[in-house]
């Protein structure tokens, strides 16, 4: 039994398992199937200032490989989460990461605070939604707003902040960079990917929206990528995400730079995904004689 | 018992597979869990293969002594691997989940159209009294009559070509006898037209209605918020958007928004 405990901007995870905003709920639909104790950590679904109902359906669509959602963070609001969800989440043994949206500056920074005082370990600032009109990815796409959002956020809140990137940009190692030079404790990557769909019955666009984001095993390629790069660049500590289906998926991810890794989409097909990953990674270290996982952080580097 | 869980991931051995007609498939399965906590009106996620990132839902058809019975029709290629399984391979379920049906002791109308008529079959086995309209597009399409015929007072059949039975939906063929006030409560399941148009009779009769929705759904139990419709909301909006997966698939029709 190897060592999988990792510290993550200063937060200890008891595994380097989490799973993804959006695809978790606020854990307790999946706490019915397994303790998500076992897990190192959470990350809930993508919050906003006020209350969001989100798009109209369809919201979800299958490819070769892996799923186009298109939410538009629908959620119940910063308010409701502190007073209501983080009270039942605190009781649990179990890290959690808030993962907070806004459609203007100062929509972010009054979100976080709530969020701030809620008793979160981590905040994960999304500024890189592909489904809403307003905020989401347009911030995420320009190092200069990166950097000036960072900023203004973390002047404004005390708990650690990572900022999720983008992978819809030319250079996301340069974005990752401006969000650091902003202030950021971590960095947190990849959204989905930019892509659509068109129905077959009416020959139109499955998506109100048109483009919704891809994610699943088919992205994991870019994922890994876009960590290597993003790593190389800042050396910033990274939360990697994108198709991770089992334990070499995350050896992947870590030894291109991730010090945690996220599951998204799989819970959906197996909601003991984040489990089998945690077994299976174990299983790596051991049979190539690693006695600590944060021995393969990055180790791809060198 | 009362320890049950609500739903698990459960392996289930198919004891019954039959092609009932066209591209429709009637399956039985074996599992003990599912028996006893599968309810009218739930359905079950169903992972159809390594190639698919997403589960199938299908609606639960019958609660047998030993496990659970459903029918489906094959409208992709997910289905399509589902429909070429045999008698004693095992299927990977998560179930039973969402919101059933409500039952009632007052004299009741059970109507489906297409492949909503399956998920009524349980539904009319608990029900005391109740008549039951079925709704399917030709005579060669029309299945479970006999098995229907058995649970309920009155069997409406109606076909859109008028090839068997009434000619025209199921909702056409009871209507007269629904205005008239027969019936103190509703269940239905079918094309979104056909329920559109019960909840306006419904809602002006006064009478409770439940409709068994369908979305496009991703984790089927209330994470990821994907297979969402509109309900009545008093907040800003006017409307909010729940889910079939959670807060279904079974719903009150005066709440839902078409």
């Amino acid at each position: 039994m190897a060592n999988l405990k990792v510290n993550y901007l200063g937060v200890e995870f008891k595994n380097p398992v989490v799973t993804a905003s959006g695809t978790f709920g606020f854990g307790m639909e999946y706490n019915e199937l397994y303790p998500i104790e076992k897990l190192g950590g959470i990350t809930v679904k993508g919050l906003t200032l006020n209350e969001r109902q989100g798009n109209p359906a369809p919201r979800i669509f299958e490819t070769t490989g892996g799923i186009l959602n298109s939410v538009g963070l629908q959620n119940p609001g910063v308010r409701h989460f502190a007073q209501k969800i983080m009270p039942e989440l605190k009781k649990l043994d179990l890290k959690i990461i808030a993962n907070v949206s806004g459609s203007t500056f100062a929509d972010y920074v009054e979100a976080c605070k709530i969020v701030d005082a809620s008793g979160a370990d981590i905040i994960e600032l999304n500024v890189s939604c592909p489904n809403v009109k307003q905020g989401g990815a347009a911030f995420g796409t320009n190092p200069d707003t990166v950097f000036e959002i960072t900023k203004l956020v973390k002047e404004a809140i005390s708990t650690p902040l990572c900022i999720k990137l983008s992978p819809n940009v030319t250079d996301i190692a340069s974005i990752g960079q401006a969000a650091m030079d902003g202030g950021a404790d971590g960095l947190s990557l990849i959204n989905t990917v930019s892509g659509m769909a068109i129905d077959l019955k009416t020959r139109k666009p499955v998506f109100h929206n048109i483009v919704a984001g891809l994610s699943g095993p088919c992205v994991k390629p870019i994922a890994v990528r876009s960590v290597y790069q993003t790593y190389a660049k800042t050396k910033a500590p990274i939360i990697g995400m994108g198709g991770v289906a089992n334990g070499d998926d995350a050896v992947e991810f870590m030894a291109a730079g991730a010090t945690l890794v996220s599951i998204g989409t799989m819970n959906f097909k197996d909601p003991f995904t984040p489990l089998n990953v945690i077994d299976s990674l174990n299983t790596y270290l051991d049979k190539n004689g690693i006695s600590d996982v944060n021995d393969i952080i990055g180790c791809a580097h060198s | 018992m009362a320890d049950l869980k609500k739903y698990q991931v459960t392996e289930a051995r198919i004891i019954k597979m039959e092609n009932l007609c066209g591209t429709i498939y009637d399956v039985t399965v074996e599992n003990e869990y599912l028996a006893q906590a599968s309810r009218c009106g739930q359905f079950v996620h169903i992972d159809c293969g390594e190639q698919f990132v997403l589960r199938r839902p299908i609606s639960i058809c019958e609660v047998t002594d030993s496990g659970i019975r459903f029918i489906f029709d094959v409208r992709g290629k997910g289905t399509k691997v589902l429909s070429e399984k045999q008698v004693g391979d095992t299927l990977d379920i998560l179930g039973p989940l969402g919101n059933g049906f409500t039952p009632s002791d007052k004299k009741s109308l059970l109507l489906g159209g297409g492949i909503g008529v399956y998920p009524l079959f349980e539904l009319a086995k608990q029900t005391k009294t109740c008549d039951v309209a079925l709704g399917f597009r030709s005579k060669d399409l029309v299945t479970l009559e006999d098995e229907f015929k058995k649970q309920c007072d009155n069997l409406y059949i109606a076909t859109d070509d008028g090839s068997y039975g009434f000619h025209g939906n199921a909702l056409q063929a009871v209507k007269e006898k629904l205005e008239s006030g027969a019936y103190e409560a509703v269940y239905a399941c079918g094309p979104l037209p056909m329920l559109k148009a019960l909840k306006t009779i419904t809602d002006n009769l006064g009478i409770f209605c439940e409709i068994s929705m369908e979305e496009r759904m991703g984790c089927g139990i209330g994470a990821c918020l994907c297979c969402n419709i509109k309900v009545e909301d008093d907040g800003e909006e006017g409307f909010k958007h729940l889910h079939v997966c959670k807060d279904g698939p079974v719903f009150n029709a005066k709440e839902v928004q078409f």
